[in-house]
């Protein structure tokens, strides 16, 4: 089930540095919300609020509520291994274990406890065909990840996250890694996935976000500038800054 | 499969041009047939879908605009998409002059026409072939028959000129003449520019599919 996040009045502070200033912001199912914003605005710690990745940061504080399918998840008492596993996530390079690509794959729901091989055998298929990479690897599946193309690798990492069965995908800078056409191919994939995830991608490329998001906010030393649907944000921002930063006028 | 929006987007851009231009095929017909019947409830109707084509060259342009602003398209997909761009505005003057000619009939009214109309919806059938052609090139992206219409061009020209001959033997004849022959010089002049604009038309899809720049209205 796709999922619908609410974020109200979020501050983060790493120490007494404040990275994000009271952000609101609701991250609709089904659709591809791109984060976007140079270098230290804000947009990669606010991705990793949504599954408490920040948590493993010595020092960091977080106010404000951020709302799974209407349930708290800031809150003390939530089982962050529990929400990590609704809320997946895929990162900047491609970090496949180095075991085999099958290995890679049963990871996570292997830790949470399925261990009938048959029932393994079918979410490997099942995730590696949800990620284009089944045709490529079904016969090698005992090889190691580490063969693999950055491409074929990030792929593997998308289909380890799906294997845990998320309701939200998290993607931090999944393509700045690649080649353009494994861009291009990663890109193709999350379009297709966005059929029954909630997506949230930060993207230091403007034009990926143009090309394949939905939803586009624009971050900026720490705010939530604007946002709204991609093709108003890229043709009509209402904010002067959204429009400089597009343009290539920031600064 | 590779940026299979994408290509959706430009597929869905083409079929919209193609529906806007039909609609003003359309006009051009239902325009000089109220011209020839003297039908006044037809020229109306031509007047009032003029404003269905205006607001169908918005959306297609809004539409270019978001495929340019989100998809960054390239080369052939970029004059395709910069063609289409020309296209509209090419068929959204074609369809004021659809209006022109409406006008002209109300303007004549009930008045008996100083002649049977034979040339002009000759030449309407002619220009209207032309803009079929020149969409057609655009989807085929067949630059062979936009070629074509420099010839039928020809043709428009020649017989406009027959045409303003032909009235202002009758204007001399009888000055009572003058003011319907004067409408009709009008409509004459308002097909041959159609079939100037279906020219630009052709242009514009030799430039898409070649990326070289050709005259066919010379």
């Amino acid at each position: 089930m796709a999922s619908y996040i609410k974020v109200e009045n979020l501050d983060f502070f790493y120490g007494d540095f404040q990275a994000l200033h009271n952000i609101n912001l609701e991250i609709e199912p089904k659709k591809i919300t791109a984060l976007i914003g140079p270098s230290g605005c804000g947009k990669s710690t606010f991705i990793r609020t949504l599954n408490r990745m920040n948590d493993l940061i010595d020092g960091t504080r977080v106010h404000g509520k951020i709302i799974l399918d209407g349930k708290s998840i800031l809150k003390n008492e939530i089982d962050v291994v529990e929400l990590r596993k609704r809320v997946g996530m895929v990162f900047q390079k491609p970090n496949p274990f180095p075991k085999s690509i099958y290995e890679n794959v049963i990871y996570g729901p292997k830790r949470h406890g399925i261990r009938n091989k048959s029932q393994l055998d079918q979410l490997v298929e099942q995730s590696l065909k949800n990620v284009a990479l089944w045709d490529e690897v079904k016969d090698r599946l005992n090889e190691s990840a580490l063969a693999l193309s950055g491409g074929q690798q990030q792929r593997l990492c998308i289909a380890r996250s799906l294997a845990m069965k998320p309701d939200v995908l998290l993607m931090d800078e999944p393509t700045s890694a690649l080649d353009p056409i494994s861009t291009l191919r990663i890109e193709e994939l999350v379009q297709q996935l966005k059929e029954q995830y909630t997506i949230v991608i930060v993207t230091h490329n403007m034009q990926q976000a143009a090309r394949i998001s939905d939803i586009t906010a624009f971050f900026l030393n720490g705010e939530l500038i604007e946002y709204g649907q991609t093709e108003y944000i890229f043709t009509k921002p209402c904010d002067q800054r959204t429009e400089d930063y597009i343009t290539g006028r920031f600064g | 499969m590779t940026r299979y929006n994408y290509q959706n987007a430009l597929d869905e851009l083409e079929k919209e041009i193609l529906k806007m231009g039909s609609l003003v095929e359309e006009q051009i017909n239902l325009a000089v047939t109220s011209l020839a019947k003297q039908d006044l409830e037809l020229a109306r109707k031509v007047v009032d879908q003029d404003d269905i084509i205006d607001s169908l060259e918005l959306e297609i342009e809004e539409k270019i605009l978001k495929l340019i602003a989100t998809q960054q398209p390239m080369a052939k997909d970029l004059r395709r998409i910069a063609a289409g761009f020309k296209i509209i505005t090419d068929l959204e003057r074609i369809g004021d002059n659809a209006v022109d000619i409406a006008k002209t009939t109300l303007r004549i009214g009930n008045e008996p026409l100083i002649k049977p109309l034979i040339d002009i919806p000759r030449m309407a059938e002619i220009t209207q072939n032309m803009l079929r052609e020149a969409l057609d090139a655009y989807i085929n992206e067949d630059v062979k028959l936009a070629e074509t219409l420099a010839a039928k061009d020809d043709i428009v020209d020649s017989l406009h000129a027959q045409i303003i001959r032909e009235l202002l033997t009758y204007m001399f004849e009888n000055p009572r003449n003058i003011n319907q022959g004067t409408h009709l010089m009008f409509v004459s002049r308002y097909l041959e520019r159609i079939a100037d604009h279906a020219t630009n038309l052709g242009e514009n899809v030799i430039y898409m599919v070649t990326a070289e720049r050709k005259d066919l209205n010379e």
